[in-house]
């Protein structure tokens, strides 16, 4: 297709493999202060006091900052990327085991978590709400007294509620589940941290903070600190991950400020493995009831769900402010559906704030896995094999651009062509007969499908916004004269590898090499305005941008080109990387001979400037709609509950793949988090508001032992509005891949006269469900 | 407590508080800060280094444990700028996306290659199966592996492959 796509090796990879990235604990200021935070033993209680003074007499202490000294400087609370507060220091009470409560500041970060131990705090225990069931009943512990609607935090629905009703009424077959898609945490590598420096004389606030969203940032804490925005310089560096962990505000980043305020010299705050998991934000934490209606002969006629959605003590979630569930709604997935409907309850609890952090797609994985784990009930009630009932009921290419049930519009798909790739390179019908086999030998093997539609690239700006800033993104685009060009980007990679992808999009448009295009992201004082990267959106929208930037670069371009030849621009056309002659295609010039002209006497008619730089700004017309098929092979052991994923098979279309290499490694790694967040991870807590996943020991995470080798497919349906056809993809593998692998463990149990289990599926887990005695996972007491 | 450690074939000598973690000895006190701190707990393995001849997590050791002993780290890796085959094989496979867990992942790589020259993928994955890394799935990190042993038995054939690296003179 051209040179510049393909399996480039990666631009940023020296760096890392010799140790000299820059994560944030890398960095190190002349005078740096470290900073600490003294967080909440309890989940509910009242603050009865906070006494600092021993704390603030360790010689090695420089500030002690509470939630009063804090209230002082109208800091105490912040707003949210949902329009709620969120406490920085508490004030009043703590709502989660784990809450801030007060921020030290000391020469060395040894001593400044000393100093932790010095701080005395009176709490007046309160009675914690961990159970989201039972937020809404009468004498529940009320989480926001300063809320009107006490523990409920909206009510909101999508779709058509008589139609869907009428779909069930005229159904042969209903199927309905309770399930759980359980709290979870993104679990990046490198946790969260900032280092604020403020100068007093030029009134500057300089921050170095983990943020995939650092112009989003600083717009925030314009509005947090009251400093002019232009006065306030975000600097991303080198991101250890971040998956949607790294898209809030945190006290933390807050307090740092403050600190850097208060002591005229640099602080640094880098949270340890335990704060991350226990304070940043979750995700998930959906309880949802699903129905599916259907004929007799396998046709699904309607969709509904009831959610109950564990918004945590603040509602912090990140996402379109119009959407209070996300992308939710996109729940009747890759399928025909006559009729949908969809009520979701947002509530308050005594757990961490969150909600949308895990690369979810703003609730697409939740949505996903409602829909997968329904139809495969369905087949099974039906007698159907799932795959066949999947394919029966897909969308057909035909149908798009498709608008669904509650008001998507799907872009473009080829649903039957993906799913029938990914049973043929599972040799789907072999996997059937095997599976008999061992069954006949009391060997419990299970075949797990997932078909998901995605919906990434947030978005277009009649539709959504968040807390009013619409969601586009620029690019800007300097081309020196010695044709060597310098993209600045506002999105932030946190791995995906945009340094390489964007010098791509640039190198494909100009007949440039990649390695003549410098990417600059993650410096807001470098880059232009955009709202980051999570939701996939980077490629979608930003690199979009880069692309409609080229292409207003490579006309100007053809304008100098005209004058350098002395032909008329409408002479010239654009061929294998050059602007050519018409008729005459050796009288050619590439843009770097065309930059030099462009910077030189050269005499250009009237109204062109020279130079070639330009600017762009994209605002998406739709989102774009990857989609994929999944298939999960797994062998349980019923004495143990043990659950061995054998193969992943997995088929993903994301429209036109820029660097193959880069986006086969976000499937990879969606593949774990599906077999993680499916078997293992989980954030439960005992009844007194403990957090049960608090550090790695804990809270596990899949390792090489437990990710099988891979077996990726390719289908290729370009997005008909991106310029160049992509989609994004970033999320496609763990919105994909958890539904796979419950419905093939929840396949394998099948025997048993299991028809569901919720995650995590954890030997004891598995276990318990093979003994008919279905748990609460999200809970220790229930 | 004064210690010296050799560090990358160079001798540091500090004074430390006793209770200093090696990982933060190395990374705050001698700015060598390509060997991370991931989990507090032993289990990330961001912060897998050398000790002597051995890969250890240094969050789990204490500075004065190294008093008068090798530490090799990601620094010490490349030798006379050439890239060490591990190195390369990770950018050939695309073994890193973020880079977090990379230097770790490195560093056990090269040990399992010194020991076992021609690893099956199995025996890659059980190796590494005490580190986490949050971006790959594994599966390019154990491809990448694989290559730097091809590429390793290659070099073994120039006579370079067992130069001691750890008594290896800075660069």
């Amino acid at each position: 297709m051209s040179h510049a796509y393909g399996p480039l090796p990666r631009k940023e990879d020296p760096r890392f493999l010799k140790g000299q990235g820059t994560f944030i604990d890398d960095v190190a200021l002349p005078g740096m202060l470290h900073g600490a935070i003294l967080r909440s033993p309890l989940a509910h209680a009242r603050i009865v006091s906070v006494d600092a003074t021993a704390a603030r007499a360790h010689p090695m202490v420089v500030a002690v900052l509470t939630g009063a000294d804090l209230a002082e400087r109208g800091l105490a609370w912040m707003p949210t990327l949902f329009g709620d507060v969120q406490s920085v220091l508490a004030t009043d009470k703590v709502r989660f085991q784990g809450q801030e409560v007060a921020f030290v500041v000391a020469t060395d970060r040894y001593a400044a978590r000393d100093a932790l131990e010095l701080i005395a705090v009176d709490y007046e225990p309160l009675p914690p709400l961990m159970d989201a069931l039972t937020a809404l009943e009468p004498g529940a512990p009320a989480v926001r007294e300063d809320r009107p609607g006490g523990n409920r935090v909206f009510d909101w629905s999508a779709g058509d509620k008589e139609a869907a009703d009428a779909a069930f009424a005229a159904a042969d077959v209903v199927v309905e589940c309770d399930m759980l898609y359980p709290r979870s945490h993104p679990a990046p590598l490198e946790t969260c941290g900032a280092i604020a420096e403020y100068e007093a004389t030029s009134g500057r606030l300089t921050l170095w903070s983990t943020s995939q969203a650092p112009h989003a940032h600083r717009t925030m804490y314009a509005t947090v600190t009251g400093l002019p925005e232009h006065k306030i310089r975000i600097v991303s560096p080198d991101l250890g991950g971040g998956f949607g962990a790294k898209v809030p505000l945190y006290p933390g980043y807050v307090c740092a400020i403050a600190a850097a305020m208060e002591t005229g010299r640099p602080v640094k705050w880098v949270e340890d493995r335990s704060e991350s998991l226990m304070s940043t934000a979750f995700a998930r934490d959906y309880h949802m009831h699903g129905e599916i209606a259907a004929t007799a002969d396998g046709e699904i006629l309607g969709l509904r769900a009831r959610v109950l959605a564990d918004h945590g003590a603040f509602n912090a979630a990140a996402q379109p402010s119009k959407f209070p569930a996300g992308f939710f709604h996109i729940f009747t997935g890759s399928y025909q559906v006559q009729a949908a409907y969809c009520e979701v309850t947002g509530v308050f609890t005594n757990k961490a704030p969150g909600g949308v952090a895990y690369s979810c797609s703003f609730r697409v994985t939740e949505a996903v896995y409602l829909v997968e784990r329904l139809t495969d009930m369905l087949a099974r009630k039906l007698g159907m094999d799932p795959a066949e009932l999947r394919m029966r009921n897909l969308l057909r290419p035909e149908q798009f651009p498709y608008t669904s049930p509650t008001g998507w519009e799907y872009d473009s798909g080829e649903y039957p062509r993906a799913l029938q790739l990914a049973l043929d390179m599972a040799g789907y019908d072999k996997l059937r007969r095997e599976q008999a086999e061992r069954r006949a030998r009391g060997e419990y093997m299970g075949i797990g499908l997932s078909f998901f539609t995605e919906a990434v690239g947030a978005g277009p700006r009649s539709k959504m916004d968040i807390l009013g800033l619409g969601m586009a993104d620029g690019a800007d685009l300097r081309v020196h004269p010695t044709g060597k060009a310098v993209l600045s980007i506002s999105v932030q990679s946190q791995g995906q590898g945009h340094e390489t992808t964007f010098a791509q999009l640039v190198a494909h448009e100009l007949g440039l090499s990649p390695d003549d295009v410098e990417v600059v992201h993650g410096d807001t004082d470098r880059t232009p305005y955009g709202l980051g990267t999570y939701g996939s959106r980077s490629t979608p929208v930003s690199g979009a941008a880069a692309v409609v930037v080229s292409r207003k670069v490579r006309e100007r371009a053809r304008l100098v080109a005209a004058a350098m030849l002395e032909v008329s621009a409408d002479d010239l056309e654009w061929r294998d990387g050059k602007w050519r002659v018409r008729g005459d295609p050796d009288q050619a010039l590439g843009v770097a001979e065309i930059a030099m002209a462009a910077h030189s006497s050269l005499e250009l008619p009237a109204g062109i400037e020279g130079h070639l730089d330009a600017s762009a700004v994209y605002n998406p017309p739709n989102l774009t709609f990857p989609f994929g098929a999944y298939i999960c092979v797994s062998d349980v052991d019923p004495g143990t509950g043990e659950v061995k994923v054998r193969r992943f098979i997995a088929v993903d279309d994301c429209g036109v793949r820029i660097n193959p290499m880069i986006v086969e490694g976000q499937v990879h790694r969606g593949l774990a988090d599906g077999i993680g967040i499916a078997l293992m991870q989980v954030i439960s807590f005992d009844e007194i508001g403990n957090c049960l996943g608090g550090s790695f020991m804990d809270y596990l995470l899949p390792t090489a032992l437990e990710c099988p080798s891979p077996e990726l497919g390719t289908t290729v349906t370009p997005s008909p509005h991106h310029p160049i056809g992509a989609k994004g993809v970033g999320e496609s593998a763990t919105v994909g891949s958890a539904p796979a692998v419950v419905n093939s463990v929840v396949d394998a149990l099948a025997p048993f006269g299991v028809v569901h289990a919720d995650m995590p599926l954890t030997p004891a887990n598995v276990w318990l469900a093979i003994q008919g005695r279905p748990v609460r996972t999200d809970l220790s007491f229930s | 407590m004064k210690i010296t450690v050799t560090v990358n074939g160079t001798d540091y000598t500090r004074v430390v508080e006793p209770r200093l973690l090696l990982i933060h000895f190395l990374r705050d006190e001698l700015r060598l800060t390509g060997s991370h701190w991931g989990c507090d707990t032993s289990n990330c393995g961001a912060c897998v280094i050398w000790l002597d001849e051995t890969p250890v997590k240094s969050c789990t050791v204490l500075a004065v444990m190294a008093d008068g002993r090798q530490v090799a780290t990601v620094e010490g890796l490349a030798r006379r700028r050439a890239l060490d085959p591990v190195q390369e094989g990770f950018a050939a496979c695309h073994g890193l996306q973020c880079g977090f867990c990379t230097p770790g992942m490195l560093m056990t790589a090269r040990w399992l290659l010194d020991h076992n020259p021609d690893p099956t993928a199995d025996e890659i994955r059980e190796a590494i199966s005490g580190q986490v890394c949050r971006c790959t799935g594994y599966e390019n990190i154990v491809r990448s592996v694989l290559w730097a042993a091809k590429h390793d038995n290659a070099a073994e054939g120039e006579g370079d492959r067992h130069e001691p690296r750890l008594r290896a003179a800075p660069a």
